[in-house]
């Protein structure tokens, strides 16, 4: 096994351990993301799927372990790191319009004091288009529907032109135009040699949208190519019981 | 017509009258510009404690300072900060949520305040004077330090505008593209301390927060844009003050109080008449009779 510092993978993380308040909420997580893929972390709820995301991205502290992106430190490397945080972790009724939401992934490069100009507002009008909501632009968000919100928080994460992006239940709740618009977006940018770690919760469509899953619960159960580890036994070793309720979900 | 330019330019006879003026509309734009965050943010809570808490300071500065305006300013700003401090350091610590970290700060300072002035003999006044403020009292040189302080605070705001935003409208965004959001956030807390600090003699302690939140509330139901929603509260605070103060001048009612009092009711007509927002707006008077039936059963067996 590599060394994480010298790996140049988009993703490298070894022997992650995160806990709460003494309680491990991830225990001693190894993964790799290759480049140019869509990747699903799945598990049930609790399992550390979001805590993942975010402490790779250097929101959460670890108790302990290593992370590195594209062989260096998240610091070195935010510029290359987009994130879909989940819809409702903002106030959608902040006074502001979808344009301008979505010029604040431009932020990050403009640096302190500087103002987006019209550079960055065609960038962002741009990147309303790539999800379909050109019309929408001058909308207020709190009149966008869950998800019109979704794919104006796509387009911010477009906007910073990312090499890997992370992004959590960006298909929770959503209709089926957004959810195909998200899907085509996706795909284009795995086409573009980007790489896209989806926080997942619909096993029916795992292996229709993804070419790798990561099954999660506190522990890494599995991962890798959904062909090989998307199997009944590991979703079982996931779920556990409750796995049974979710039947329904067609397994290889 | 000659009897309206009497009335408006009759009270411009006293310098103190115009200075008063100009303190007004200046602390109702700077107030309302801060105070567009302190709503959005819903920070409304420690706006109030601040202003509160910094009597202890305010004290000192009348007790040993001689009462100056710089005196005043200076041990106001400084327990201002030291407050603030104090407050994040308890919240931080997890053992305590944090308005009940603001409210125990805020009322221990309070009572300290009351404490040191009520050992002076004119006590009465003095504390009147500190708690409801005294616009017509403002000196020149207390205009000097409104004008560059508070022009300093709306100059930061200006500056930092797109990185305040992000940390008031997504601070998960601000970490992900590291914007120093504790540092921003500190900043923030150190601008609203200023404006308080700099406002004090217009409104005084106990009205203080209704110049912070009033005209931002009353210009968010009038537009769904933040520029325009900053550029609203400060036309509505700057007019306040100077309704407040003719209000103040004709009716003999004391200055902060008619001021508070106008920025009160701009926002109860922005409350009812808002377009699209207002409580009023879309109602039918079949509407409204039903609306009175329900509320008033009795009515309609009469």
């Amino acid at each position: 096994m590599s060394n994480p510092s010298s790996s140049t993978l988009p993703v490298a993380v070894r022997d992650l351990t995160v806990a709460y308040r003494e309680e491990p909420v991830l225990w001693d997580i190894d993964l790799d993301v290759p480049p140019a893929t869509l990747m699903a972390i799945v598990g049930p709820n609790g399992a550390g799927k979001s805590t993942l995301i975010k402490t790779i991205l250097g929101l959460i502290e670890p108790a302990a372990g290593e992370v590195s992106i594209f062989g260096g430190t998240i610091q070195e490397q935010r510029r290359r790191v987009g994130y879909v945080p989940q819809r409702g972790s903002v106030d959608w009724d902040f006074p502001t319009n979808a344009l301008d939401v979505v010029m604040m992934g431009t932020y990050g490069r403009l640096g302190w004091f500087r103002r987006p100009g019209r550079g960055e507002q065609a960038e962002a009008r741009q990147a309303l288009g790539d999800v379909g909501m050109e019309e929408f632009a001058q909308r207020q968000i709190s009149q966008l529907s869950g998800g019109q919100q979704q794919r104006v928080f796509l387009a911010r994460a477009l906007v910073q032109d990312a090499d890997i992006y992370f992004m959590d239940e960006p298909l929770q709740g959503v209709d089926a135009t957004t959810e195909r618009a998200i899907m085509s977006v996706l795909r284009t940018l795995r086409e573009r040699g980007r790489t896209v770690v989806v926080v997942h919760h619909d096993l029916e469509t795992v292996a229709e949208y993804f070419d790798r899953v990561m099954l999660l619960n506190v522990r890494k159960i599995a991962e890798g190519p959904v062909a090989e580890v998307f199997t009944e036994e590991n979703l079982r070793r996931t779920y556990g019981g409750r796995f049974a309720l979710l039947q329904a979900a067609p397994v290889r | 017509m000659e009897q309206i330019i009497e009335f408006i330019t009759g009270p411009l006879a006293y310098p103190f009258m115009v200075r008063g003026l100009i303190a007004a509309v200046l602390v109702g734009v700077v107030c309302a510009v801060v105070g567009t965050f302190v709503v959005l943010r819903g920070m409304a809570f420690f706006g109030d404690a601040l202003s509160h808490a910094i009597l202890p300071g305010l004290a000192v500065g009348y007790l040993y300072g001689g009462g100056t305006t710089d005196a005043l300013f200076w041990w106001g700003l400084l327990t201002a900060i030291l407050t603030s401090i104090g407050i994040g350091v308890i919240s931080e610590s997890g053992e305590i949520k944090e308005d009940t970290a603001i409210g125990i700060v805020f009322a221990g300072m309070f009572a300290l305040g009351i404490a040191m002035i009520s050992t002076v003999r004119s006590y009465a006044v003095d504390l009147a004077h500190i708690l409801f403020g005294n616009v017509l009292g403002v000196s020149v040189s207390g205009l000097w330090l409104i004008t560059i302080f508070g022009g300093a605070v709306i100059l930061i705001i200006l500056l930092l505008y797109k990185e305040l935003v992000v940390i008031s409208f997504d601070p998960v965004l601000g970490a992900t593209l590291r914007l120093r959001t504790t540092l921003l956030h500190n900043l923030l807390m150190i601008l609203i301390a200023t404006t308080i600090v700099v406002s004090l003699q217009t409104v005084g302690v106990a009205l203080m927060l209704a110049m912070l939140i009033t005209p931002a509330a009353s210009a968010y139901l009038l537009t769904r844009r933040l520029p325009t929603m900053m550029a609203l509260a400060a036309l509505i605070g700057a007019l306040s003050g100077v309704v407040g103060l003719y209000l103040s001048y004709y009716g003999g009612i004391a200055s902060g109080a008619a001021i508070v009092l106008v920025c009160t009711a701009l926002f109860l007509l922005a409350f009812l008449f808002a377009p699209g927002r207002g409580w009023l707006w879309g109602m039918s008077w079949e509407k409204l009779r039903h609306a009175a039936l329900r509320s008033f059963p009795t009515a309609s067996r009469q």
